[in-house]
């Protein structure tokens, strides 16, 4: 490899040996075992994009990543203010993790913006790495710094490094022929190129993604491997740098692994219901974050008899969906908060008809509008009850990124089975969220043929259709669809008579078909794996319950516990609805529960009414993600306060 | 039963219809092998069910019905590939009637789950039934939008001028100073002219037909049955209980050809007692009426349905006012285009040729890596 100077750069191809000398520099490598870094700057500067490029290297170098992308609700605020900072935590690790890091320990402003934003999530002593060339009295001015902070001295307490990112980025492009203004635009991937020079990580897949997506402009394909090369040479050649670091692959179980996203795993695992299933899938929705992007994948793969309709609105939606599971097809909605209280009536309908329906929720921020691109677990018991009349619906949660696509296909096999919409709760967290995910066989899926079963005999006594007799196990009535001859019936939203599914007002046949249709619901029950749940020590006294996205962070302060010397159970809930048969019993062992939730303590409320245990709720709704830290201090208070536990060490710090 | 690209129609313009391949089509052959063939040759008795029907005696909605029971066999479409959605209203009783499959949903959405069955299945032939309120109040939106897709149903709006189920509010069809149970100082809002809103949405079939008139309205239904994309059918119907005679100017033997305009594709626009009155354009591309005898032959305007440019079936449709003087009464317009699930089944058909439907190559994705077995991990 050639020694160069920053300012005239020359292309390198891959990661610098260890410990290598470089125009003269003797650099040392430092191993680490975890680190979380935060990309940030404006709406503009392509953090996205370079964080994932960030994850997708290092997810193939073989570390454990989780990540935690943070963008501004505005497609284009004014440039470099507060509310247009963009940033992406990423965390990753030489062993398993579970949350993308409580704060970073390097932080990347490429503005002022960016750093009066994120700097007090920085821990003292951490790495700050400043854009230079961005820190002009203009922009100091537009976010009210009255002196510049790289000079007046009010960031000694880190370890400043301030470089000048878009003038390298400019001068390395000088001969590229692109304009200033456009060449600047490369300055995040010549940042991406230091960092990855900073963290040994392999580049050739950040090049062949830049020749990828820039296929039909060969010269910003060009611009940006320059620019990404003078980065990764700048390292390697400057003195602001004396130090790179080198984190070892975790070990994961051997197979074939890709980083996902959460609504990329939870398009891809519709995709999969419908071809375990054999059924055309139809998916009808309205535009509406931060669950479009599942709207934009499923469109992708029409190839996989997959229609996508971009409705009117949400009732449209859903309306189709239902319209298309008559039709014997796996029809499904994706939305978010305020689209499933739109859909509620239909969806009331659906548990009428008992048709399968398979209902997204991408949880945001609420009520109203809220915070669409911000996290939250608030709609648990809109999706448990808010609906008009005893209206039982199913509803499940998967609790990481990629857990979105078994969740997916799961709950396409209670729908089916059940014949019953289901509600699946993600949210904003697992939904941008990234992790590596080991590729399954599509032929080791749950096969799902089974669950369909399209009735196409008469069942009753004198030859007749009876669209309302069910099946003795599952309760579930017979899906019979257009076009099979002798079973046209007619279904609809006003109450049906039992086996017939005649319109009836029978007081007792209501009664009586109320019950069913809960049973039926709690009936899914039985179908249900016995809960699982994490006491590594098999001698807790305090229990942590959770569901959905909180997964990660509670089980990276349980790790903590346990590390300090203290016990502690971690239960996680899959099905919210209806709850695992053993969960009562198993609650009632523990001493104290503890229940954190993104809400005001909706599942704390559900499990104190249904089981009479003093849940204990610890709530937060910022928006984000909890920190293991604060769970961990939560978790250890309790042990510690609890009669006869062990006091242990501190559990709060540390890694996970 | 895939079509290969080269047999997808082009545009998505009518063609064979296929039943989607896998359960769908496995349930439908083997209903075919227990039950023979398709039966076509059916009768008005066939479509019965053994629901009792329960409008008001005397009610427009019975007329109705013995007039789709009876025309519904000439299709030769078997009972069990026709499908009544309905939303909710009187009218949209309708689909226990007929021995079809059906839904009776939810108040306006009609129109929104059929796209999604017709979108689905384009072997079945869609049918929504619905009324002023449920088409045109809560379930505008997807009326217009259902319209405006061109998927292949047929709409049959039910107009009474009136929320009959909730027994008697004024709807968004009713006349200007309407008194009814909620205006009793009569109803401020301009009425919708259906014909007109569903040809402002482009809709390519729009007809209007009258309860009562049994060849009238059977030939409508024909026409917009045959129709492929959405066709819409205003029906005046009467509700005796809430507001009879809301169509009496029409019927009435005595007034009736007076204020009616018979539509007919090809015939010059001529109506009244002794065809005393004509249509003509006025001088500002619109139509008027005129005295026949007050205008040269050639300039009365023959009715020219399939006209593209939606602009003339509408001027057709503004001649009649909420008072329903001079209301046209046939098929105003019927032109080809390209239906929404025919042009949806066949990117399917495209997306098949161009990316094969792989499972393990779609969950690989494109960005992999390999882990390796570490022996040093099989010690845990
Ligand atoms: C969400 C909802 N809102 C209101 C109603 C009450 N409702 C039932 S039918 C109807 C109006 C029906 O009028 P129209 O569509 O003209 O039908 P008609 O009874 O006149 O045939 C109303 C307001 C309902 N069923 N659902
Ligand atoms: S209320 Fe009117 S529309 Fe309804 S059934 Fe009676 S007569 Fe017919
Ligand atoms: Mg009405």
């Amino acid at each position: 490899m050639t020694a160069s100077t920053p300012t005239s750069a020359t292309p390198a191809t891959g990661p610098a040996a260890t410990g290598s000398a470089s125009g003269g520099l003797v650099k040392s490598v430092v191993e680490l075992d975890r680190v979380v870094i935060r990309l940030a700057g404006d709406s503009g500067d392509g953090m996205q994009l370079t964080g994932n490029r960030f994850t997708s290297e290092t997810a193939s170098f073989g570390n454990d990543v989780s990540t935690l992308p943070n963008f501004p609700a505005e497609i284009r605020a004014p440039t470099g203010t507060l509310p247009g900072v963009s940033s992406f935590q990423l965390h990753f690790a030489d062993h398993d993790i579970m949350t993308p890091g409580d704060a970073p320990d390097v932080l990347v402003a490429m503005n002022p913006a960016a750093l009066k934003a994120n700097l007090t999530d920085l821990p003292g002593g951490g790495l700050l790495i400043l854009d230079s060339d961005e820190f002009t009295p203009r922009n100091l001015a537009k976010v009210g710094y009255a002196t510049n902070p790289i000079e007046d001295g009010s960031l000694e307490g880190w370890q400043t490094v301030s470089v000048p990112l878009t003038s390298m980025t400019t001068d390395a492009l000088k001969e590229s022929g692109l304009g200033k203004k456009e060449a600047e635009r490369s300055k995040n991937m010549f940042t991406l190129g230091l960092l990855s020079w900073m963290y040994h990580r392999p580049t050739e897949g950040t090049i062949r993604f830049l020749e990828r997506t820039f296929r039909r402009k060969p010269e910003i394909a060009a611009a940006n491997i320059a620019a990404f090369r003078a980065g990764y040479n700048y390292g390697e050649t400057t003195e602001a740098f004396a130090v790179s670091y080198e984190i070892k692959p975790a070990p994961m179980a051997p197979g074939r692994y890709r980083n996902i996203s959460g609504n990329q795993a939870l398009a891809l695992g519709l995709i999969a219901a419908g071809q375990r299933s054999k059924l055309p899938v139809f998916l009808g929705a309205y535009p509406i974050t931060p669950a479009s992007d599942i709207l934009h994948e499923l469109s992708k793969h029409k190839s996989f008899d997959v229609r996508t309709f971009q409705a009117e609105d949400e009732i449209a939606g859903i309306g189709a969906a239902l319209g298309a599971s008559f039709g014997g097809a796996l029809g499904i909605t994706t939305t978010s908060g305020p689209g499933v209280a739109l859909k509620a009536e239909t969806i009331g309908l659906a548990v009428m008809t008992e048709l399968p329906l398979v209902i997204v929720d991408v949880q945001r921020g609420g009520p109203s509008t809220g915070l669409p691109t911000k996290t939250e677990q608030s709609d648990l018991l809109q999706a448990m009850f808010g609906r008009n009349g005893e209206a039982p619906v199913p509803v499940i949660a998967p609790r990481s990124p990629s857990d979105c696509f078994d969740a997916a296909i799961e709950a396409a096999r209670i729908a089916l089975t059940y014949r019953t919409p289901v509600i699946l709760l993600s949210d904003g967290y697992l939904a941008n969220g990234a992790e590596p995910w080991a590729i399954p066989a599509a032929d080791d899926l749950p096969d799902l043929t089974g669950a369909v079963d399209f009735a196409t005999e008469p069942n009753g006594a004198d030859g007749e259709f009876l669209p309302y007799l069910r099946d003795e196990q599952t309760l579930a009535r017979p899906w019979a669809i257009p076009g099979t001859a002798g079973m046209q019936h007619r279904i609809g939203g006003l109450e049906k008579a039992d086996r017939t599914g005649n319109i009836s007002y029978d007081p007792a046949n209501h009664d009586f078909m109320t019950r069913t249709r809960q049973a039926k619901i709690d009936g899914i029950a039985h179908s249900l794996a016995p809960t699982e749940v994490d006491d590594p020590d098999g001698d807790a006294r305090v229990a942590v319950i959770g569901w959905g996205s909180t997964y990660g962070p509670i089980g990276a302060a349980c790790r903590r516990i346990r590390r300090s010397g203290r016990s502690v159970a971690q239960v996680h809930l899959r099905h919210l609805n209806p709850m695992p048969g053993d969960l009562g019993d198993i609650l009632a062992r523990y001493d104290r529960v503890i229940c954190p939730e993104m809400n005001l303590g909706q599942l704390a409320m559900l499990l104190r009414a249904r089981y009479l245990i003093d849940i204990e709720s610890h709530t937060q709704v910022r928006g984000l993600p909890f920190r293991a830290a604060e769970l961990a201090a939560v978790m250890q208070d309790a042990i510690d306060s609890t009669h006869g536990a062990a006091l242990g060490a501190d559990a709060t710090g540390g890694a996970e | 039963m895939t079509t290969s690209p080269s047999q997808v129609h082009e545009l998505g313009m009518p063609g064979p219809s296929s039943t989607p391949p896998g359960p769908i089509a496995d349930a439908i052959a083997s209903s075919v092998q227990a039950h023979g063939p398709k039966q076509t040759e059916l009768k008005a008795k066939d479509m019965k069910t053994d629901q009792e029907v329960r409008w008001c005696p005397g009610c427009g909605d019975y007329v109705i019905l013995n007039a789709v029971q009876s025309f519904l066999p000439s299709l030769g479409i078997a009972r069990e590939d026709m499908v009544i959605v309905s939303g909710i209203g009187c009218s949209s009783r309708f689909p226990y009637y007929l021995n079809t499959y059906g839904m009776h949903s939810i108040h306006g959405r009609a129109p929104a789950i059929a796209t999604g069955l017709a979108a689905s299945r384009p072997d079945l032939s869609v049918w929504v039934v619905t009324g002023d309120g449920d088409a045109l109040s809560i379930g505008g939106n997807h009326l217009i939008h259902a319209l405006r897709r061109n998927v292949n149903l047929t709409i049959l709006l039910f107009n009474n001028r009136i929320y009959g189920l909730t027994k008697g509010q004024y709807s968004p069809t009713s006349e200007v100073g309407k008194v009814t149970k909620s205006t009793p100082m009569g109803s401020i809002d301009a009425p919708f002219n259906p014909v007109s809103l569903a040809l402002g949405a482009d809709a390519t079939f729009v007809g209007r037909a009258m309860d009562s008139d049994r060849k009238g309205l059977t030939e409508v239904l024909r026409q917009a049955a045959e129709h492929q994309g959405t066709s819409l059918v205003e029906i005046y119907q009467n509700c005796n209980i809430f507001n009879d005679g809301a169509f009496e100017l029409l019927k009435d033997p005595a007034t009736g050809t007076q204020w009616s305009i018979p539509l007919v594709h090809g015939e010059p626009l001529v109506f009244g007692p002794d065809g005393a009155a004509c249509v003509v354009r006025d001088d500002f591309g619109g139509l008027r009426i005129a005295e026949t005898n007050q205008v040269d032959a050639s300039e009365i305007v023959v009715h020219d349905s399939h006209r593209e440019n939606p602009a003339y079936a509408f001027a057709l449709s503004r001649l009649s006012s909420q008072d329903l003087r001079y209301t046209p009464m046939g098929v105003f317009r019927s032109v080809q285009k390209p239906t929404y699930d025919a042009m949806m089944a066949e990117q399917v058909d495209l997306a098949r040729v161009q990316e094969p439907a792989d499972l393990d190559a779609l969950l690989g994705g494109n960005d992999t890596w390999q882990v390796e077995a570490q022996p040093s991990l099989s010690g845990e």
